[in-house]
C-alpha cells in the first residue's frame, strides 16, 4: 500500500511538469530544456519564501508566475535573437543553476520545521483518519484543479491560437498575430507549470535540492508520450486527462524496476533507457522520428 | 488600391546561384478588381505575392497599400486587410482542429484572442449553415479533424476561411493547383462568388490558363520579372485562350525551352 501511495505521489507531482511539457512538446513541437532548471528554480523559490514565512499556497501562485517569466525568456532568446531551439533551453537551463544556488544560498536546504501545504495545522486538522494519505488527497486535489484550468484555456480564443501555431504557423500569421509571441505564451505557461511543480516538491519532500532538476525534462517527456500513446484511441479521454494517466503509469513501471533490486544509484540510467525505448517503440509504430 | 512602385529583389546575391526576379518593376492595382497573374516557372508571379503579403523582403522600392507605406510593416500586420490562399490546402488551416474549430479561429481574426471561449452554440449553427452553402456535405463533418478532409474540400474550407472576416485584398496563389479538375472548378467557383458578394480586391496566381481568361477583369502576363501582357476590361474580354498560349509559347522559344 505505501508503494502504491508512493507512485501515486510522485506520479501526481510529476504529472503537473508533464502537463507543461505538453503545451511545449506535443503543441508547440518546442524541445524545451528549460524545465530542468526551472523545476529546482520554483523548489529554490519556494524553499526561500516559505523559510521566511510566506503563506505556502501564495507560494504556489508566486511560484508559477515566476516559471512563467523564466519561459518568457527562453522563448525571447528564441524567437527575438532567433537562437535555436534546443539551444536557447540550455543557455537558460545551465545559466538557472548558479541562479538556484544564489537563491537558496547552498546546494540543499532544508525547509523541514516549517509549515508547508502538506504539513500544517489545517491539514493535520482536517483529516484525522485519513492521515498517511493527507499529500495524496491534497496532491490530487492541486493536479485537478491544474487540469481543468488547462482545458479551460484550450477552449479560449488565446488557447486555440497556441493550439493552432505549433500545427501552422502560417495560419496564425493569416489572422494577423505574430506567432513569435504565441509560442512566447505557450512556453511562459508550460514553465510556469514546471515551476509550481517544483515548489510543490519541495514542500512535499521538505527541502531544495539543487540536483533535483535533472532529468526532469526525461521523465516528463516519458510521461507525456506514455500517456498520448494509451489513449490515443479514445476520443473522450482528454489530453491532459492523459499525460496525467501517463504519469501514474511511468512511476509505476520505474517503481517495479527498482523493486526487481536494482540499486538507485542507476535511477537516472533506468529513467534515460526507459525514454529511449518509448521512444523506439513509438517510432517503429509509426514511422516517424520524434525530435 | 496597390501599388508596387520600383521594386527590386534578388534572391542569393553576391552568389553563383543568384536570381533577380525584379528590377525596377511596378504594377498598381485598382480596388475591386479581380487580377488574374499567369507567366512561366520563376517568371516571378508568386515572389510577386510573397512581396505584397510581406513573406519576403524588398531590396529596393515600395509597397503602397491605400496610400500607406508598408515596406517595412511585417507579415502579420498586412494580414489585417489581406486574406490569402495558399497552393498547398493545409497552409489554410489547421489540421489537428475540427472544422468549427478552425472556423471560429478565423472569424476572430483582428479581433481579441482572449480568455473567452472561443466556441458557442449560436457560431456553431451559424457555421453549419455557412457550410450548408458550399453544397460539400461540410455540414455533417463538423467535428472531424480538418486533416481527414479531401484536398478540394480542405481548399474550400481556405477560401471560406480567408474571408470569413471583412477583407479588402485577397491574395490566391495558384490556390487550385493542387486540386483534381473537378474540385479546381468547384473552388474557382467558390472564389468568384466570395470575391462578387464582399467586394474585394482580388489577386490571383495560376497556371490555369482557362482561369485566368475565364475569371476576372484584368489579365497581367509576367516573364522574367516583366509584364509581357496586361489587359483589363473590354480589351481582357476580347482576349481569347488562344492569344494567351501564343504569346506563352512564344515567350518560351525565345528562352530556349
Amino acid at each position: 500500500m505505501i508503494i502504491v501511495r508512493g507512485i501515486l505521489e510522485e506520479g501526481l507531482l510529476y504529472a503537473i511538469v508533464s502537463l507543461g511539457l505538453y503545451i511545449t512538446y506535443k503543441i508547440l513541437d518546442f524541445p524545451d530544456l528549460t524545465v530542468d532548471g526551472t523545476f529546482p528554480f520554483g523548489s529554490a523559490i519556494s524553499a526561500i519564501m516559505i523559510l521566511n514565512n510566506v503563506n505556502p499556497v501564495l507560494v504556489l501562485f508566486i511560484s508559477f508566475f515566476a516559471g512563467m517569466i523564466i519561459g518568457t525568456i527562453t522563448g525571447i532568446i528564441h524567437i527575438k535573437f532567433k537562437i535555436r531551439d534546443l539551444l536557447s533551453g540550455i543557455i537558460v537551463m545551465t545559466a538557472l543553476y548558479s541562479i538556484n544556488l544564489n537563491i537558496a544560498g547552498r546546494a540543499n536546504l532544508p525547509i523541514f520545521n516549517k509549515e508547508n501545504i502538506f504539513r500544517n495545522h489545517f491539514s493535520m486538522w482536517i483529516f484525522p483518519t485519513l492521515r498517511p494519505y493527507t499529500s495524496l488527497i491534497i496532491l490530487i486535489f492541486i493536479v485537478l484543479i491544474c487540469k481543468l484550468i488547462l482545458d479551460y484555456y484550450f477552449t479560449t480564443k488565446s488557447g486555440y491560437l497556441l493550439r493552432a501555431v505549433g500545427d501552422n504557423g502560417s495560419l496564425v500569421t493569416s489572422l494577423a498575430k505574430n506567432k513569435g509571441n504565441i509560442k512566447i505564451i505557450g512556453l511562459a505557461i508550460a514553465n510556469g507549470f514546471v515551476a509550481l511543480a517544483g515548489a510543490i516538491y519541495c514542500q512535499h519532500k521538505g527541502f531544495f535540492e539543487i540536483s533535483s532538476g535533472t532529468g526532469t525534462v526525461v521523465i516528463a517527456l516519458a510521461n507525456v508520450i506514455i500517456g498520448t500513446k494509451l489513449c490515443q484511441n479514445n476520443k473522450y479521454i482528454k489530453p491532459t486527462t492523459a499525460v496525467i494517466i501517463g504519469s501514474i503509469v511511468y512511476r509505476a513501471i520505474i517503481s517495479f524496476v527498482l523493486l526487481l533490486g536494482i540499486p538507485s544509484n542507476n535511477l537516472k540510467l533506468i529513467t534515460s533507457l526507459l525514454l529511449l525505448i518509448i521512444l523506439i517503440v513509438n517510432k517503429s509504430k509509426k514511422g516517424k522520428v520524434i525530435s | 488600391m496597390i501599388e508596387i512602385k520600383n521594386i527590386k529583389k534578388i534572391f542569393n546575391p553576391g552568389e553563383v546561384s543568384q536570381i533577380c526576379v525584379f528590377n525596377d518593376f511596378s504594377l498598381s492595382i485598382k480596388d475591386k478588381s479581380f487580377v488574374s497573374i499567369v507567366g512561366s516557372n520563376g517568371s516571378g508571379k508568386t515572389s510577386l505575392l510573397n512581396i505584397i503579403c510581406g513573406s519576403i523582403q524588398l531590396d529596393k522600392g515600395q509597397i503602397i497599400i491605400d496610400d500607406k507605406d508598408i515596406t517595412n510593416c511585417p507579415e502579420y500586420e498586412r494580414m489585417k486587410n489581406i486574406g490569402r490562399v495558399h497552393q498547398n490546402p493545409s497552409k489554410g488551416t489547421c489540421g489537428s482542429m475540427n472544422i468549427i474549430e478552425n472556423m471560429a479561429l478565423a472569424e476572430n481574426k483582428n479581433k481579441a484572442f482572449d480568455l473567452t471561449k472561443c466556441i458557442n452554440n449560436e457560431k456553431r449553427d451559424r457555421y453549419r449553415d455557412k457550410l450548408k452553402t458550399l453544397g460539400l456535405g461540410l455540414e455533417d463533418k463538423c467535428d472531424n479533424m480538418v486533416s481527414k478532409l479531401s484536398g478540394g474540400q480542405r481548399q474550400a474550407l481556405s477560401v471560406l476561411m480567408a474571408t470569413m472576416t471583412p477583407i479588402k485584398f485577397l491574395i490566391l496563389d495558384e490556390h487550385t493547383a493542387a486540386l483534381d479538375p473537378h474540385s479546381a472548378d468547384l473552388v474557382m467557383d467558390l472564389t468568384k462568388k466570395i470575391i462578387q458578394e464582399n467586394n474585394l480586391t482580388a489577386l490571383m496566381v495560376t497556371h490555369n490558363l482557362r482561369y485566368a481568361v475565364d475569371y476576372g477583369n484584368r489579365l497581367v502576363m509576367l516573364h522574367e520579372g516583366k509584364v509581357v501582357i496586361d489587359k483589363e476590361n473590354k480589351e481582357k474580354e476580347d482576349l481569347s485562350i488562344e492569344d494567351v498560349l501564343n504569346k506563352f509559347t512564344s515567350i518560351s522559344i525565345e528562352c530556349g525551352n
